[in-house]
């Protein structure tokens, strides 16, 4: 089994989901509480990836992050590597995949906190940004979960963008979902096998555990409304 | 603090009416200002503008030498910057914090204890709101409101969440406090009797409009036209005392008349300031004609100060001590010969005189 190849889905996951989470939520705040009319052009291109196919996404990152772009030039002129086929071009490449995976439950979950409970922490003096840690964020705890996990999980699996980007170098760009493919190509069924069941095993994990513990957090804290 | 609070502001909301309003009202000290008018009428719309929460389209809020929003200059203050308190319908208690949190969210200082313990809230300190009832829940908001020390509470329908007999109890309590916290307050309300129970000054909104402000009792008694007479009906409204209480009714004296009204339960011992408001409806007049008994239990020698006919009926002002308004129908009024400057006897039921305490 290519241990080398999960490991490295799952620290590119875990790097992923955290950035994710970074960008995702000041995005998803102004989604959620922007008045500009525009702004269903913005949620357009966030969920792209969702329609989009990989390969086309992959090729325009890869064309984005490539050593004659600006951003290739200055991410050489700052670090002196190149981002294709480097686990850090990887790394953008998912977070771009995985956006509208994470923003999205993330701005639902915003949505529904009682816009009376936001404006209750405005008259009380408490900054908007302040407001969003004091009491959306919390209230909005299972859904950021949600996309965090769901992020994850999309990570785990994605396949084509990574193949465009990151090509298939054993220890940096090799996933495992590339590892399945490259076995099933060298006709090495059994290795496909073992690695698919631990993938499959690993996700049901993953998304049995985030729905036990959701229905925990509903069943045992008073604290989030039922709605 | 010196100064008032002045409003004039103008602001349409999507497809409904213009809603205008210009009020002005005292800062410092205790003050109610009553915001009454039917539902959809705009009071609502002109609380959340004061608050910061809504920009008119145009006009001003000034408070003291501070300049709140000014349309022709651009001005617009956050929410955060005007230091008001302001209490939504529904309370918006946070529900992911206890009530201790909850009271300290805003607080400065460090009269959180003192505040749970003046609202009696110490025993719940720890509860989530889910685990509360709706009156508590209220003071939670209004303790949590009154962390912050606002210089100015804003109250919309503060008692209509509430089941009517917590609603009676806590327009009491509301009433009270109030009174004790020494923030001028301004209070939204669809209520007669929760207006009537609240408010020093009231102001009448209809439709969009802000039609009448001034002392309770005189825009009750003097409605400006006949829209504003609907909206708080026809009706006598006179500062009274208790007198006494007993076997369900009381007796109390509204200038020198005595008249005996049926026991709210609430009243208030002997000596209390209340409201007794008798609709005009409901006060019938009589010749001077001893010997007839009668079920009325109030029967006051007056004198007729004016006569005036709407319609098929005749408004009769009558002076017995206080001035009490009836209507009568046209035909009455022409079999009676009632006439300015006569001596008659207004008949009251004491079923028909409502109470409402005041604090």
């Amino acid at each position: 089994m290519e241990w080398q190849a999960i490991w490295l889905s799952l620290r590119l996951s875990f790097w992923t989901t955290l950035i994710l989470l970074a960008i995702g939520l000041p995005a998803a705040h102004w989604l959620t509480f922007s008045p500009r009319r525009w702004k269903f052009l913005v949620e357009a291109v966030v969920a792209l990836p969702l329609v989009l196919p990989p390969t086309v996404l992959g090729f325009y990152i890869l064309l984005a992050i490539g050593p004659h772009s600006p951003a290739g030039k200055l991410y050489a002129a700052l670090t002196g590597g190149m981002l294709p086929f480097s686990f850090q071009g990887l790394l953008v490449a998912s977070v771009l995949y995985s956006l509208p995976f994470a923003v999205q439950p993330f701005a639902s979950g915003f949505a529904a906190v009682d816009r009376k409970l936001i404006e209750a922490s405005w008259c009380l003096g408490v900054s908007r940004a302040a407001t969003f840690f004091r009491v959306v964020a919390p209230l909005s705890i299972p859904s950021i979960v949600t996309g965090m996990i769901l992020s994850f999980a999309h990570t785990l699996g994605e396949f084509g963008v990574v193949l465009m980007v990151g090509g298939n170098l054993a220890g940096i760009t090799r996933t495992v979902s590339i590892s399945i493919y490259d076995d099933v190509q060298a006709l090495n069924y059994t290795a496909a096998m073992h690695t698919s069941l631990l993938l499959l095993g690993i996700s049901f994990l993953v998304l049995a555990a985030t729905y036990g513990l959701r229905r925990r957090v509903w069943a045992v804290a008073p604290v989030w409304p039922a709605n | 603090m010196a100064g008032e609070l002045s409003v004039d502001i103008r602001k349409r909301h999507g497809g409904g009416p213009e809603i205008a309003a210009a009020l002005r009202l005292p800062l410092g000290g205790h003050s109610v200002t009553v915001l009454f008018g039917p539902s959809g009428a705009g009071k609502t719309t002109v609380l959340r503008c004061i608050a910061g929460l809504d920009a008119p389209d145009s006009g001003s809020i000034r408070c003291g030498n501070e300049v709140w929003y000014d349309g022709a200059r651009s001005i617009h203050l956050a929410p955060q910057q005007r230091r008001v308190g302001y209490l939504s319908q529904d309370y918006a208690v946070f529900p992911h914090l206890t009530v201790r949190r909850n009271v300290a969210y805003g607080a400065r200082g460090a009269a959180v204890d003192d505040l749970l313990a003046r609202f009696d809230l110490t025993s719940l300190a720890d509860r989530y709101p889910r685990q509360l009832s709706g009156g508590q829940l209220q003071r939670v908001a209004l303790a949590r409101a009154l962390a912050p020390q606002p210089r100015l509470l804003l109250l919309d329908e503060p008692l209509s969440a509430l089941d009517a007999p917590t609603r009676l109890r806590m327009r009491a309590d509301l009433r009270h406090l109030l009174a004790t916290v020494q923030i001028p307050a301004i209070v939204v309300t669809h209520d007669r009797t929760e207006a009537l129970a609240l408010g020093d000054s009231i102001a009448i909104m209809i439709g969009g409009k802000l039609r009448q402000a001034g002392a309770v009792e005189s825009v009750f008694d003097c409605p400006a036209d006949t829209d504003v007479a609907e909206a708080v009906g026809v009706e006598t409204v006179c500062p009274a005392r208790v007198i006494s209480r007993s076997a369900g009714l009381v007796t109390v004296e509204i200038a020198h008349a005595r008249l005996v009204a049926v026991d709210s339960g609430d009243t208030g011992e002997p000596g209390a300031d209340l409201f007794a408001c008798i609709r005009a409806e409901s006060v019938t007049i009589e010749r001077n004609a001893p010997g007839n008994p009668t079920s009325a239990r109030n029967r006051l020698p007056a004198r007729i100060l004016s006569v005036t006919a709407e319609g098929p009926l005749a408004r009769v002002v009558l002076d017995c001590g206080f001035r009490l308004t009836a209507i009568v129908t046209r035909q009455s009024k022409e079999e009676m010969r009632l006439r300015e400057g006569e001596e008659v006897i207004a008949v009251v039921k004491a079923t028909s005189i409502r109470i409402v305490p005041r604090g």
